[in-house]
């Protein structure tokens, strides 16, 4: 059902986690429908990504296409991360069941919510 | 790894004495139970003895015992069939939200065909209100079908009262007893049944087999156009190897049923206990009382069953789950939203079903695995720290 990429990244997930003092931060979906993703990001002066974590409730795919996007943004530019598309994550894993492709378009929804609260953040500031 | 089997609702392991039982019929005694001829005729009464030992295990007589395909088809031809041959009667049908799909499809099905449907709601631990059959039933209602234990949670219905609800206003009673039977003992005349449907592959019988008990005088129409076997009921050459399969794996499973029930319970209790005690914000789904005695269904609050699956199954253990993810709609399991739990706890349930093979210590590595994975997913779930 899963690629052996999916499987991994479900059960050895990366960057799990939360950043106390993060740029920016991004909650999307609903537990109603069974996921729910929480991106944080921690951005530089240079508006690199410099570091990522994540929470995620939801099936295999969700946790893995939430660890993948992890590793995609990380060291990258915001403008960089915003180019993340559903189908970079899933080609990345090496595809996902068509059911279950909602669950990258998830993941890249997350990143845009976190940099769209990073960028208000800093609207706020100056 | 050797498998942690926790799936026994899914399907059993076939018993080997058994499957030696049905060795002969596939190659050797392979002959046509309808022929006349004296191998023929042979087979024949070996089929109509796997029909007795069915029958002595259900308190029917053995020409009320009908074999088919496995339980599907059994529902199909109690509802269909029965639906069809009392047409006159009345088009009114009785049952409710949690049954099998075999069931609830056959009655949408008839819904095509003009029946009317009422499918009754369950409390929340998954019974039917009698009070609210009592209302439902009205002059056009022939028939009552309701399962004898729920496949996904293992609340036992109260069969016996709801027959005799059925009998007294001379309405037909079916049940799909397919998790029931080998567990639970059933007797058609003491619970007032007039048709079950049961699935040999549920009491470490083989698959591709299963029979219906149909009363005598129960007029029920045949679904499948063909041959004049199984009495007219049932079309098609008998699966021979099949039925004997099924007649001594009954057989093995009523005389061993206290025993086994009794063990299996006692593994079922210890792992609701152990799993209450150690994982905080648990809910077990169905009667803590009236269950049957492999099922254990959890629900985990801030994770999803799919997840919480697949990780055991990383640590080579077998569950299931009614979670929406594992499913090809995306909807959570419809009897855990029929007994009230709100999407997101249904979607982070998952079923244990214990069989008799099941030990000890493999209940203790579930346990200590589910406490491990839950704790794991629990830690990565964004709705673990906002419920705290």
């Amino acid at each position: 059902m899963y690629s052996e990429k999916v499987m991994d990244h479900f059960e050895h997930p990366r960057n799990v986690g939360e950043i106390e003092d993060a740029s920016g931060v991004g909650t999307v979906g609903n537990p109603v429908c069974g996921d729910v993703m929480k991106m944080y990001l921690k951005i530089d002066e240079n508006e690199v990504i410099t570091d990522v974590k994540f929470k995620t409730f939801g099936c295999a795919s969700a946790i893995a296409t939430s660890s993948m996007a992890t590793e995609m943004i990380k060291g990258k530019t915001v403008d960089e991360a915003l180019e993340l598309t559903n189908k970079a994550v899933a080609e990345a894993l090496d595809g996902l069941p068509p059911v279950k492709m909602h669950c990258s378009v998830l993941a890249e929804e997350a990143v845009k919510a976190a940099i769209e609260d990073y960028r208000n953040k800093k609207l706020k500031e100056n | 790894m050797k498998v942690k089997y926790f799936d026994n609702a899914a399907t059993t392991a076939l018993d080997k004495d058994i499957l030696d039982k049905m060795m002969p019929y596939f190659s050797e005694e392979y002959y046509n139970p309808s022929s006349i001829y004296t191998k023929s005729i042979n087979v024949h009464k070996v089929v109509d003895e796997s029909r007795l030992r069915i029958a002595s295990c259900i308190n029917a007589n053995q020409n009320e015992i009908y074999f088919t395909s496995g339980g599907t088809e059994s529902d199909n031809l109690a509802l269909k069939g029965y639906a069809l041959a009392n047409r006159k009667k009345g088009n009114h049908i009785i049952t409710s939200c949690i049954e099998h799909p075999a069931v609830i499809n056959s009655c949408k099905a008839l819904e095509k065909e003009g029946f009317e449907i009422t499918y009754l709601s369950v409390d929340e631990n998954g019974f039917i209100k009698l009070d609210e059959l009592e209302k439902a039933i009205k002059d056009e209602t022939i028939l009552i079908s309701i399962m004898t234990a729920n496949n996904e949670i293992g609340t036992i219905e109260p069969i016996k009262e709801i027959g005799r609800i059925a009998h007294e206003h001379g309405i037909a009673f079916h049940t799909d007893a397919v998790q029931a039977i080998g567990a639970i003992k059933i007797d058609v005349e003491d619970m007032n049944i007039d048709m079950l449907s049961m699935s040999g592959h549920k009491f470490y019988g083989p698959k591709g087999i299963g029979a219906i008990y149909i009363r005598k005088g129960i007029k029920v129409n045949r679904i499948n156009d063909g041959g004049h076997q199984e009495n007219d009921k049932r079309s098609g050459t008998e699966n021979v190897p099949g039925i004997v399969g099924i007649g001594y794996a009954i057989l093995k499973a009523c005389n061993n049923l206290e025993e086994n029930s009794k063990r299996i319970s006692e593994l079922r209790d210890y792992y609701i206990s152990e799993i209450e005690k150690r994982i905080p914000e648990v809910k077990l789904n169905g009667d803590r009382v009236n269950r049957l005695p492999g099922n254990a269904n959890f629900s985990f609050k801030y994770i999803e069953g799919e997840s919480i699956m697949l990780l055991l199954d990383s640590k080579g253990i077998c569950v299931s789950t009614g979670s929406a993810c594992s499913s090809k709609t995306l909807e959570p399991s419809y009897v855990l939203l029929s007994i009230g739990l709100p999407h997101e706890i249904a979607h982070g349930s998952i079923r244990v079903t214990i069989g008799k093979h099941n030990t000890k210590e493999e209940v203790d590595y579930l346990i200590d695995s589910v406490v491990e994975v839950v704790d794991k997913l629990r830690k990565m779930s964004p709705l673990y720290e906002e419920g705290k």
